[in-house]
């Protein structure tokens, strides 16, 4: 099975790398989640450099400018790389340890180096005398496009990469003021390109590398349904174990056992409308996390066949809200756990981890709005495991759904955006009554 | 919601009285605002149907359109408005005022303020602004000159009305509920009638009994723009098929007969929000203002003075769409101003702080020792650096290293310098620099005194210059390229939808 998604990932990479040598103004690549984007990015931008061609690489946060910096130092050591950077920023280590990396507040510093990274914010503070011939924009769908307009002044020709199923850019300002305009600068910056440039090319990556063959088929169908893709491992390729056996017959343990078997679970809390930081529910999350620690759940994969230990660190509790993720971190505390991230969606968005556990965005609520429903956050949420992912939610979801159907207003010129977040919801739902384990 | 105002709310319906959460108030009453209360005509989109407006309470003006689905009686309306909006703004345009150190070197003294009942009031005028500025003075079909400028006027007080900062359009309804919080929900809170009953109950009657009268449409008709349907079907029906069979009878003292009739019944329906109107300015009168209201009206009059510039110089009226350079760069203003206008409520008003509190993103507490004449460096570049520790009870979002920013010093910066929790109280060590004068001690006054109750925000007020945009003609390919140079045409009056 690796090999087939090896080759698959292979001839897609080469299309677009093929592309990029075309007459073509821009690039757009829809990567699914785990598809290897980053990979994808570090190979077009050293293409470039050995074409001959200065580039720029525009990501989102200094993070992910530094997770790139270092791939590609790593990947072309004798590159010369320009990390341009706000005078408040402290480089970390892996960007430090690489030789050939030249930081700097000013561009005029890095003059010389074939490729130059930054955040787009700092990008839009920069005044270049020649446009760079070619730009790679990381992220560009949690990018807004009015920030793509500030940056793009800057380069010739762009390729631009994310995912389009995650979550979308947004403001504090609520105004419908520009709705249905082509440079709504509420949009993200890909919708904005495309709308400008119909005729840009499309690449789709195939394969997803994080998600596993229980997860990729569910995932494709409930967020991808147009597009599709495949896990990179065939199904019992990978595993979860643990190292104890669970001592007499707990709803905790039954849950672990169906997620590990199965790649799921859906750990079913009693049906009542409760507050947002619904404690029973912030509990149970903390009670799952803590029991899979305890048990010594050891993952075995086409990484490490002998199996790897799910240490602390390779965990998360992932929730809609701040105040639900600082709920889950005092229960988390309270058991003694440390080293367990529990963070929202928006902030879990770019990240990887074996075992995942979702406090459900629409669990015990009386409605069901716009924002809990959201495809994107459901999507960041149960995508971000290798192995498995436990979803903790309050009975009575399916009721509150039938209760809300999708009642969001339809504008004039706004292209209809699939899938709907009701529709994406209810498909996972679905799914996952399947591996249900109702809590005492 | 914040815990604040869920608990005021919780302690509304226990009393039945609305409960402040605002010490003061952040908005701007002008002295002389222009009230305008429009209706419209159920099933089009602008229809004016009639319209109370006045800028005193005793000598309302009362506009009223008999047919209108006729398109010259809507405009003939839009001039009769014209002439007490135009009146109305002239007035503010006498008396100048210097602006020291700024350009242009001076501006209006005093600016217009519009206040409608609720945020379909705005949409309403938003809609016949932009249905009148487009419209000719000459040739077929042609308005009096006061129409499009009546219209580029409107616009530009709904445009203002978009701005977080701006007073110079508000709804009643917004106002009120951002003062008080009531036993009902939100979207009740947009009826103003139960609105002031909650927070202003008539003598012997509870705000939720005076809140629950108001919902009978009798004793207090819809604030509009949308009509009472029941009223349009008993009354309003009638009286206008009347007006027009004694319009085609070609009676004249018929049709007057009628119209007078048609107008005592739109009266019945604008006079109790008209008397509601005023009793919600005087109520917002009542309250002391904010310490940084009178720095964001004369923003206000900034606005109004190079709109009425740009209108006295001959200048194109607002065009119908933003462009791509043009929307991003309000976006970013609105963005920038948000930010500003929640830290100077928090900063102006210890309520507001307490839900910043509550939330994490604040705190406060006694001042429990202090180092005033702390000083580091050595030589030339000994900097004056006191100290002070403040004890809170707040669970503080404080880590080292962080900075704050007290209400009491705005100019001043805290930095978190250690953080010590014991037995439910937090004592955050903090480190000054800024607004101490350029002497190694403190002025009086300059820094907290050991004893004193100060509060710190993780957020301040300060300016930040607003970021770079291309200018239009450089627009970029990936947002359409440059545009066609705009210039205002016939088409711009024409809707998709008309």
């Amino acid at each position: 099975m690796t090999e087939r998604a090896a080759e698959l990932a292979e001839q897609a990479a080469a299309r677009i790398l093929a592309d990029l040598g075309g007459s073509r103004r821009g690039v757009v690549v829809d990567s699914p989640p785990g598809a290897g984007k980053s990979t994808l990015v570090v190979r077009a931008a050293a293409a470039l450099a050995d074409a001959g061609e200065p580039v720029m690489v525009i990501a989102q946060t200094n993070e992910q400018v530094d997770d790139l910096t270092d791939r590609l130092a790593a990947a072309r050591p004798q590159l010369a790389l320009g990390r341009l950077a706000a005078g408040d920023y402290a480089p970390p280590d892996r960007v430090t340890r690489h030789p050939r990396v030249r930081l700097s507040t000013r561009l005029a510093d890095l003059s010389g180096c074939p490729v130059v990274l930054s955040t787009a914010h700092k990008w839009a503070t920069v005044r270049a005398e020649a446009a760079w011939p070619w730009a790679i924009v990381d992220e560009a769908y949690q990018m807004r496009s009015d920030l793509l307009l500030r940056v793009a002044g800057l380069f010739q020709r762009a390729l631009f990469v994310g995912d389009p199923g995650q979550l979308d850019p947004f403001s504090v300002v609520q105004t419908e003021r520009w709705t249905g305009l082509s440079w709504d600068p509420m949009q993200s910056a890909v919708a904005v390109l495309l709308r400008h440039n119909p005729d840009l090319p499309v690449h789709v990556l195939p394969v997803s590398w994080r998600l596993p063959a229980s997860a990729a088929p569910v995932v494709s169908e409930a967020f991808y349904p147009f597009t599709g893709f495949a896990a990179a491992t065939g199904p019992g390729e990978r595993r979860v174990a643990f190292a104890t056996a669970s001592f007499g017959d707990h709803a905790v343990d039954r849950a672990l056992e169906t997620a590990a078997a199965h790649g799921w679970a859906l750990y079913e809390l009693p049906a009542r409308h409760a507050v947002r930081t619904d404690a029973e529910a912030a509990a149970a999350c903390a009670d799952l996390a803590a029991r899979l620690l305890q048990r010594g759940a050891v993952c075995h994969s086409e990484r490490s066949p002998a199996g790897d230990p799910v240490t602390a660190g390779r965990v998360a509790v992932g929730t809609a809200h701040r105040d639900q993720a600082a709920a889950v971190r005092a229960a988390l505390a309270d058991r003694g756990v440390t080293g367990v991230t529990a963070d929202t969606a928006n902030r879990l968005q770019g990240r990887e981890f074996d075992v995942v556990i979702v406090l459900h965005p629409l669990s015990g609520r009386r409605d069901a709005t716009a924002f809990h429903l959201e495809a994107g956050r459901l999507c960041v949420l149960t995508t971000r495991h290798r192995h498995a992912c436990l979803v903790v939610a309050r009975a009575g979801i399916p009721e509150l759904l039938d209760a809300h159907p999708s009642a969001e207003p339809v504008h004039l010129n706004v292209p209809v955006r699939f899938p709907d977040g009701w529709e994406a919801n209810q498909a996972m739902l679905a799914h996952l009554s399947q591996w249900k384990v109702r809590a005492p | 919601m914040s815990t604040l105002t869920s608990l005021a709310r919780a302690v509304a319906v226990a009393t039945g009285t609305a409960q402040r959460t605002c010490t003061v108030r952040h908005v701007h009453v002008s002295a002389r605002p222009l009230v305008f209360v429009p209706l419209a005509l159920a099933g089009e989109a602008v229809a004016p149907l009639a319209a109370i407006v006045g800028d005193q309470p005793q000598a309302p003006a009362l506009l009223v359109v008999a047919e209108p689905r006729d398109r010259d009686q809507r405009f003939a309306f839009a001039a009769d408005l014209a002439a007490v909006v135009l009146r109305y703004i002239d007035g503010y345009l006498a008396e100048q005022e210097p602006t020291p150190g700024r350009e242009p070197a001076t501006r209006y003294a005093d600016a217009p303020q519009l206040l409608v009942p609720n945020q379909a009031g705005i949409t309403f005028t938003r809609l016949l602004g932009r249905s009148t500025r487009f419209r000719r003075t000459e040739g077929p079909y042609a308005v009096p000159p006061s129409v499009p400028l009546l219209g580029r006027w409107l616009t530009f007080f709904t445009e203002r009305a978009e701005s977080p900062s701006s007073s110079l359009m508000l709804a009643a309804t917004d106002v009120l509920a951002a003062h008080w919080a009531t036993g009902q929900s939100p979207v009740e809170d947009r009826n103003l009638g139960a609105l002031l009953g909650w927070i202003d109950p008539p003598p012997g009657m509870s705000g939720a009994q005076a809140a629950a009268a108001a919902e009978d449409p009798v004793r207090c008709p819809p604030a509009g723009p949308a009509t009472d349907p029941t009223f349009d079907n008993e009354v309003l029906d009638q009286r206008m098929l009347a007006v027009r069979a004694a319009r085609l009878s070609g009676d004249g003292r018929a049709f007057q007969r009628a119209a007078a009739a048609l107008t005592a019944a739109l009266a019945t329906q604008l006079e109790p929000t008209w008397a509601l109107m005023w009793r919600a300015v005087a109520l917002l009168r009542a309250l002391p203002e904010g310490a940084h209201v009178a720095a964001r009206w004369d923003g206000d009059k900034d606005a109004f003075t190079w709109h009425a510039r740009h209108v006295a110089d001959g200048g194109p009226p607002q065009p119908r769409r933003d462009g791509a350079v043009a929307a991003a760069r309000r976006l970013a203003s609105l963005e920038r101003l948000h930010e500003m206008v929640a830290a100077q409520r928090a900063f102006d008003d210890p309520l507001v702080m307490a839900e910043h509190r509550l939330a994490g993103e604040a705190f406060a507490g006694r001042v429990v020792a202090a180092e005033p004449d702390r000083v580091v460096g050595a030589g030339a570049r000994r900097v004056l650096r006191p100290r002070i520790t403040v004890e809170t009870g707040d669970v503080p979002p404080a880590e080292p290293g962080g900075t704050f920013t007290s209400p009491a010093r705005p100019g001043q910066q805290a930095r978190v310098v250690a953080v010590t929790a014991a037995g439910g109280r937090t004592r955050v060590v903090l480190e000054l620099r800024g607004g101490m004068g350029r002497s190694l001690t403190p002025p009086p006054g300059s820094m907290p005194a050991l004893g004193e109750f100060v509060s710190y925000a993780a957020f301040g007020d300060g300016w930040q210059p607003p970021p770079a945009f291309p200018a239009p003609e450089d627009t970029p390919w990936t947002h359409g390229g440059p545009p066609a140079r705009y210039a205002p045409d016939d088409d711009d009056a024409r809707e998709d939808w008309s």
